[in-house]
């Protein structure tokens, strides 16, 4: 009945404001980039939520899958003196 | 041979997901889960979304009669969040691999289903007040909920949703507030919709738990995380002061304040009418599915537009 398939998705980054990161906000269906920046727009920036939006098509993400999730990160799982509190610092030193 | 391997590969991925349920892990779309929570999430998520879309059509009815352009430019204001709320909720659900388009189609040939409450006609301008007061109150109960369900895409639909809905809740209320505060007719008008949107609000936790056939697995699941009964009751228990601030009579004649389980009693609530607006035969379900099929035969020209212009860039 919708006589038509479907539109393409595209994914959805807002930035809050000046300055901070572009953050995923959700995806919107829209024919061109342009259509889906206005959807967009509408769908996730009603409350002043954005001051600079991102569309990306969805298929154009490339996504690391639940299933490895463990070899995957494993190189950073044993790395613990990449925090610095790792390292203990001699008893009086006030600030380093 | 091989099938009992994939069986019991699937027994030991079933007993992992629970697992992973238990300890209240979230569960994302690329996750495996049973074919199962699947269906049945997919059938209450598409359900929620179809809600938020028909519900946008009652309240429509009352756009061009709002009784200022503020309240005008506030319904308008509410009504586009519903669509919105729609659209979050159907993107949710794509993620368990069921096209939105399919999905509407499900909804324009009557297949699908959606919230009774919408099923009931919007007679007068108080109306809005009890709908956003009242409907969507529950809705908020519900969805609160539903915020920290096991489906992460659902659960986080929910969490923007919920943002938006304390605006439709206070904007009802303060309808019926100035209502009550108004001429004898104006406080028959908020007593009038009262009467009809309190019974069919509690309805839209659904069937009392002993006869909910659904919950046992989606309980079980953590989709749904309180019963109906649980839900409803607090609902009672919150709205009913509510209603008391400003002068509302609860059309209930049982309704009673027990000191002792600090909560509401009430009255039976009419399951007969409740399954009879279910089977299609609400005041209005069938000028529902015409006003959205009519909206959606109207709306073509458009897509057909956006389409044909995307179409002319790509080429050039
Ligand atoms: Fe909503
Ligand atoms: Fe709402």
């Amino acid at each position: 009945m919708s006589n038509q398939h479907q539109w393409p998705a595209w994914e959805v980054f807002t930035q809050k404001t000046d300055g901070e990161a572009h953050e995923h906000a959700g995806n919107v269906h829209a024919p061109d980039a342009e259509m889906a920046l206005l959807n967009a727009r509408d769908v996730y920036g009603r409350r002043q939520e954005a001051v600079n939006i991102w569309v990306v098509p969805s298929s154009a993400i490339t996504a690391s899958t639940p299933d490895d999730v463990g070899p995957f990160f494993d190189p950073a799982n044993d790395k613990m003196y990449r925090w610095p509190n790792y390292f203990k610092t001699p008893d009086g030193i006030k600030q380093i | 041979m091989n099938q009992q391997i994939i069986q019991e590969d699937d027994i030991r991925r079933e007993e992992e997901f629970n697992a992973r349920i238990a300890a209240g892990k979230t569960i994302e779309p690329k996750d495996w889960m049973p074919e199962r929570y699947r269906r049945q999430l997919l059938r209450m998520m598409s359900q929620h979304a179809h809600s938020e879309v028909v519900g946008m059509l009652p309240e429509g009815n009352w756009l061009t009669r709002a009784p200022s352009l503020m309240r005008k430019a506030v319904l308008l204001a509410k009504i586009q969040d519903e669509a919105g709320h729609g659209l979050y909720i159907y993107s949710g659900a794509e993620t368990l691999g069921t096209d939105r388009s399919e999905m509407i189609d499900q909804l324009l040939s009557g297949k699908a289903k959606y919230s009774s409450i919408f099923n009931y006609p919007t007679l007068n301008w108080a109306d809005m007040g009890a709908i956003g007061w009242l409907v969507d109150g529950a809705a908020i109960v519900n969805q609160t909920v539903l915020a920290k369900c096991s489906y992460g895409p659902y659960a986080r639909a929910m969490v923007r949703i919920c943002k938006e809905e304390n605006f439709h809740n206070k904007q009802g209320y303060q309808i019926m507030a100035v209502l009550m505060r108004g001429t004898k007719a104006q406080q028959e008008m908020a007593q009038d919709a009262m009467n009809r949107w309190w019974w069919p609000s509690l309805m839209m936790f659904g069937p009392p738990d002993k006869d909910s056939p659904n919950s046992g697995d989606l309980m079980r699941w953590k989709v749904k995380l309180q019963s109906n009964d649980d839900l409803r009751q607090r609902f009672i228990d919150r709205t009913v002061p509510q209603a008391e601030a400003i002068g509302l009579r609860i059309p209930d004649d049982k309704l009673k304040w027990n000191p002792q389980t600090r909560h509401y009693e009430f009255g039976e609530i009419n399951w007969e009418e409740f399954n009879n607006v279910i089977r299609g035969n609400g005041p209005c379900n069938k000028l529902r599915l015409k006003q959205r099929r009519d909206a959606h035969a109207e709306g073509n020209w458009v897509r057909e537009a956006a389409a044909a212009y995307a179409a002319k860039h790509a080429r050039a």
